[in-house]
Formats: structure tokens, C-alpha cells, sequence
């Protein structure tokens, strides 16, 4: 099968769903003319026009609420915030309207948006440019939450994104773009909702998202050198989440670790161990870990940036303490 | 501008309408019967009917916390409305939105909003989406003076502007934002002013006069239909009652608020609609009687209405593929 890049996996289904159906448009920062500043969006302009391919000024707030009315009016508008640290000050057109009209309205609203995002640290882009929020999407009902780690996944998943009559947050991790992998050129579908297991193990099961996917796989490869036997299972949408795989492998395994890079309190993994808690209490034989950046704000120097970061060797140390 | 009798009688009925129904939910409030918070319209009626007066079925509004007149004015039901307010199943939200969430979408009404600002993206959003299907419909977004001070104001009627959409911003400058007086929130003495930050139209009306607000709404919708760009209207007006019901009322005078009174939208509507002939005494109460029977029969209806099922409460949050 050819290989793509993850950024041309979401440039080919933004591609394919505009051909297919007239009412998609995309809208945001530097998405026609510069075609997206990780070039997601590349070529669109040129194949679709300004109609439908719409370079907004700088304002968050107006390209997530111009979606919300524009959806409700019948669009299905894929709008872009350029780094998912901008959510801060658009917030409100999101999780007060977007997320909450459906059920405000007493379900008579169909709100079928897409806002995706970039998330993560890797580019000493500091602060404001390197977060991992996608704890705080999770936290709002009415919105749906997609984390991709694979070419081949961020193509299907962003597909089923814009086929959903909801308002879904799809998050991509700026460390993955580069990333090549097999991805089918006919469009295809990837159930939200639906974990995958992208290793199988019997030792210990290890819960990642998006970049920290790969570190697990890259841990997972050295801990079976020492005869240790890591199942890797990629949630690939946190809302809604595929408790129910996580719970089997943890039954079967028997332990439980979750990497996430957003920081640790507060964040996705939290829920997850929760989760684990509540149905297979019973099944675990240590106490679950998380593994995930300290309670700071992210670092702008390379040197603390990857302190930050959590890594395979933190991932590898974890494993090992839940299975001693 | 010549208006149709039958026009004119609209936006009476309509704003009488608007009054009765405030009134009622007011009582109804007063004794328990309305839970939550509720922020009447009454005394800028003028400004949703002269503005409603010229929108289509297919046309889309952005209302407010205080938006059952603008729904009014859209054609909203008064017993689904009334339903809602008591947070009955059979209310325009299943009761699940109450006073500062009623929506009816199908009616181009993307509801009413709890937070001030809430609407001009959304509003700037709706107008793509007439101008995207090019069947001439436009958006219109009720603001009050308040909400123009929040940076989504700039940024829904920013983007309306640089893409030619067809919004309207009508603010309806009640000249308080719930207690700070207008003069102690901005610098400007007419919100439309900032129209020239968007290089757009921005007109005063008066907005307790009906005709004068049909009249400036008439040629920014025309505009907007047209594909000229958004407007916006600033329409000068008072509310009578408190921000929200409860309210104290103690940072404006009772001397202000009776010269306002004097100025009251409806009765000064009627005096000239008698004088032009297109209303008689006789008329006006039978229109006044036809209103109160429906605001009563909406009350009847809601009182009658079941709760929600408590299973309801998990409905909706999410639309399921068919």
C-alpha cells in the first residue's frame, strides 16, 4: 500500500469529503493562500475555490462561532484553530454554544462541526504554543473528542468527524505531521468510539494517545527484549471512550499504565484509571500508574522541553514498576 | 416610507402581544410559577416587531437573555414558549432550555442566549450560510448595549464585514448593562458609531418608535438582500421592569424611568394608527381581548403540560446517526 504523510492523510480526506458533499467548507487562519501552517489544508484553495476554502482575519471566537451558525443553518463547516492554545479566547462560542445547543434546544438542533487543532510540545514553541487541553474537551458534554496517532487513522477518523451531525474537536499532534505510514486512497470510515489495539501483549496493558502512541510502541519493543509482554491500546477518540477495550485487555493483563503528554492532574488519564477502577477493581494485581508531563506550563528551552515531554524510558521504568 | 394598513396592524398586534405575554410571565413569576431567571421586554417592543416586520420564514435571528419578544416577533408560539417557561415537556425545549434558551430552528430562531455576546459570530455564521445557498436570506443579531462592549462583537460584525454577509446588528441600547449606566461602559454616546471600525452603515434609531425602526431595519435588510454587506442599527430604548425580575432598580432614578414612560412604544403606536384611520377604539380592543385569551389559553396549556420523564434528562445531548 503507498504510504502518506499524516498531514497529507488529513489533506486527502478534507479533499475527498469537499468532493463529495458541496456544503463542507473549510475556515480559519492562513487555510487558503498559505494552505495551512502545517500544510494540512494545501491545495484546497486551488481546487475549491474562496467560497468554500476561507482564509479568516485572527479571530478564534468568530471562526468557531461563524461555524456554529453556519452549521446550524444548515453547512457543514470544517474550521481550523491554529494551535489548540488559542481555545482560550474563543472558549465560549464552543462549550457554551456549540456543545450545549442541541440539548438547550431540546434536541431540535444538528450542529455537524468539525474544529481541528494542533496540539503538543517538540518545537520549543513554549507556553502558549505547545498544550496538550484535551482533557478540558472532555469535560464538556455535547462535544465529541478525536486523538489520532497514525496516518492511516487520522484519515478515517477525520472522515467520520465530518460525517457526524455533532460539534467534534479533532486534535493533532504537531510532532506527528512528518509521520509516514500506509493509508488507502478510497475514502474510508473509522468508528468513533473504537480503541485499537496497536500492539498485543499479555503483561500489561499501556493506554496512549497521539505522540505518546509511538513512545509506548518504541518501550513496548524494549520491554519485550527483558520478556515483558506489552499490550498497546490507542483509545483514538477520548468522547466517546472505548471503556470496554480497556477494561478486557486490563483483564487479561492484569495492569494498567496511561501515558498521555497533557500534564498529569486533571488530565485524560485520570479518567481512564478511573474507569478501570470502577469495572475490573477486582482484576488488577498493582495499582495503575499514569505517566504524563509534571504540573508546570511547557518549557521553551530543548533541554527542559524534553524533560517535560514523557519518554520512552519513563514509559519503560513505569511498565516495570507495575509488573515487579 | 408608505406602510400597508395590514402591516401596520401586524406590528401592533405584535407588539401588544409582546407586552401581554411580558406581563403575564411577570405575574406568573412573582407567585413561583416560572422557575429560574427571567428578563422581560417590556417597553422595547418596538424594536423586535419593526425589525421582524420585514423577515421571511427562512430568515435567521440571534437573540438574547431578554429574547421572548424577539421570538415573539419571528412567529414563536406563545403556548410553546409558555411551556418552556414553566419547564414542561411540552415547551419549545422539552423544557430543557427555560426563559434564556428558547429556540425554534425551523422558524430561523438559533435561540436565545444566556451569555451577553453570545450571538454576532453565530450571527456572522448563519448570514455565510444565506449567502453560501444565495436564496437572499439574511441573519439578524439582537444585541443589547452591554454585549457591544464584548470582543465577540467586534469579531462577528469584523468577519460579517471584510465577507459581505447579510447580517444585521440591531443593539438595543437600553442604557443599562444590568447596573452600570451606558455613560460609565464605553466613551461613545451612539453604540453606531463603531460602525465606522468595520467601514459598514450604522444608523440611530429611536426605538421606541415603531415605524422608525421598520424603517432603518427596511433598508439594511434590503441591503443585506442585496448583497451589500451587514448594518448596523442602534436603536435607543428603555426597559421598564428590572434587568431581571427581583431586580431593585437602584441605580437609576424614578423620574428617568417615568420619562421614558411617557414615551411608551405601544400607546404612542396606537395614537397615531387612531389618528391615521387604520385603528378604531373599538378595534384596539378586540385586539387587546384576542391577545389576553391567547396569553391566558398559553397559560392553560403550560399549566397543563406534564414535567419532563426523568429519563429525559440524558436525551439530546448528542444527535445519533440514523
Amino acid at each position: 500500500m503507498r504510504t502518506l504523510t499524516f498531514a497529507q492523510a488529513l489533506n486527502e480526506a478534507l479533499k475527498q469529503e469537499m468532493r463529495r458533499d458541496p456544503t463542507i467548507y473549510v475556515a480559519g487562519e492562513d487555510v487558503g493562500v498559505y494552505g495551512g501552517i502545517f500544510g494540512v489544508t494545501a491545495g484546497l484553495l486551488q481546487e475549491f475555490g474562496e467560497d468554500r476554502v476561507r482564509d479568516t482575519p485572527i479571530t478564534e471566537s468568530a471562526i468557531i462561532g461563524s461555524a456554529v451558525g453556519a452549521a446550524a443553518g444548515g453547512l457543514r463547516p470544517v474550521a481550523e484553530l491554529m494551535f489548540i492554545d488559542f481555545i482560550g479566547v474563543a472558549l465560549d462560542q464552543l462549550y457554551n454554544q456549540a456543545a450545549k445547543m442541541k440539548y438547550m434546544f431540546g434536541g431540535k438542533a444538528r450542529l455537524p462541526i468539525v474544529l481541528r487543532t494542533t496540539c503538543g510540545a517538540g518545537m520549543c514553541a513554549a507556553a502558549q504554543h505547545s498544550q496538550s487541553l484535551e482533557a478540558w474537551f472532555m469535560h464538556i458534554p455535547g462535544l465529541k473528542v478525536v486523538v489520532p496517532s497514525t496516518p492511516y487513522d487520522a484519515k478515517g477518523l477525520l472522515i467520520t468527524a465530518i460525517r457526524d451531525d455533532n460539534p467534534v474537536v479533532f486534535i493533532e499532534h504537531k510532532m506527528l505531521y512528518g509521520m509516514e505510514g500506509e493509508v488507502p486512497e478510497e475514502p474510508y470510515t473509522i468508528p468513533f468510539g473504537q480503541a485499537d489495539i496497536k500492539r498485543e501483549g499479555s503483561d500489561v496493558t499501556v493506554v496512549a494517545t497521539m505522540a505518546m502512541v509511538h513512545k509506548a510502541l518504541t518501550a513496548a519493543e524494549e520491554l519485550a527484549k527483558e520478556g515483558i509482554s506489552v499490550e498497546v491500546v490507542d483509545p483514538r477518540t477520548l468522547t466517546p471512550l472505548d471503556v470496554e477495550t480497556i477494561v478486557n485487555s486490563v483483564k487479561k493483563t492484569r495492569r494498567l499504565v496511561v501515558v498521555h503528554e497533557a500534564v498529569k492532574q486533571g488530565g485524560a488519564g485520570g479518567e481512564i484509571v478511573a474507569s478501570v477502577v470502577e469495572e475490573a477493581f477486582d482484576y488488577l494485581d498493582a495499582p495503575p500508574k499514569r505517566v504524563a508531563a509534571p504540573f508546570t506550563p511547557v518549557p521553551f528551552s530543548p533541554v527542559l522541553e524534553q524533560a517535560f515531554i514523557p519518554s520512552v524510558e519513563k514509559i519503560v521504568a513505569a511498565v516495570k514498576e507495575v509488573v515487579a | 416610507m408608505s406602510i400597508e394598513p395590514e402591516n401596520l396592524l401586524w406590528m401592533y398586534t405584535t407588539m401588544l402581544t409582546i407586552r401581554r405575554f411580558e406581563e403575564k410571565v411577570g405575574e406568573l413569576f412573582a407567585v413561583g410559577k416560572v422557575p429560574g431567571f427571567v428578563h422581560l421586554y417590556i417597553g422595547e417592543e418596538a424594536v423586535a416587531t419593526g425589525v421582524c416586520a420585514h423577515l421571511r420564514k427562512d430568515d435567521y435571528i440571534t437573540s438574547t437573555h431578554r429574547g421572548h419578544g424577539h421570538l415573539i416577533a419571528k412567529g414563536g408560539d406563545l403556548k410553546l414558549m409558555m411551556a418552556e417557561l414553566f419547564g414542561r415537556r411540552t415547551g419549545y425545549c422539552k423544557g430543557k432550555g427555560g426563559s434564556m434558551h428558547i429556540a425554534d430552528v425551523d422558524l430561523g430562531i438559533l435561540g436565545a442566549n444566556g451569555i451577553v455576546g453570545g450571538g454576532p459570530p453565530i450571527a456572522a455564521g448563519a448570514a455565510l450560510a444565506a449567502k453560501y445557498r444565495g436564496a437572499g436570506q439574511v441573519a439578524v443579531c439582537f444585541l443589547g448595549d452591554g454585549a457591544s462592549n464584548q470582543g465577540t462583537f467586534h469579531e462577528g460584525v469584523n468577519l460579517a464585514s471584510v465577507w459581505k454577509l447579510p447580517a444585521i446588528f440591531v443593539v438595543e441600547n437600553n442604557m443599562y448593562g444590568i447596573s452600570l449606566s451606558q455613560t460609565r461602559s464605553m466613551r461613545v454616546q451612539d453604540i453606531a458609531d463603531r460602525a465606522a471600525a468595520y467601514d459598514i452603515p450604522g444608523f440611530v434609531v429611536d426605538g421606541n418608535d415603531v415605524i422608525a425602526v421598520y424603517e432603518a431595519a427596511g433598508e439594511a435588510i434590503r441591503r443585506a438582500r442585496a448583497g451589500e454587506g451587514p448594518t448596523l442599527i442602534e436603536c435607543k430604548t428603555y426597559r421598564y421592569r428590572g434587568h431581571f425580575e427581583g431586580d431593585p432598580m437602584i441605580y437609576r432614578t424614578r423620574e428617568e424611568e417615568e420619562m421614558w414612560k411617557a414615551k411608551d412604544p405601544i400607546p404612542r403606536f396606537q395614537a397615531k394608527l387612531l389618528e391615521m384611520g387604520v385603528l378604531t377604539e373599538a378595534k384596539a380592543k378586540e385586539i387587546n381581548d384576542r391577545i389576553v385569551a391567547q396569553v391566558e389559553e398559553a397559560v392553560r396549556f403550560a399549566e397543563a403540560s406534564p414535567w419532563p420523564a426523568l429519563e429525559e434528562l440524558l436525551e439530546d445531548v448528542y444527535t445519533v446517526a440514523a
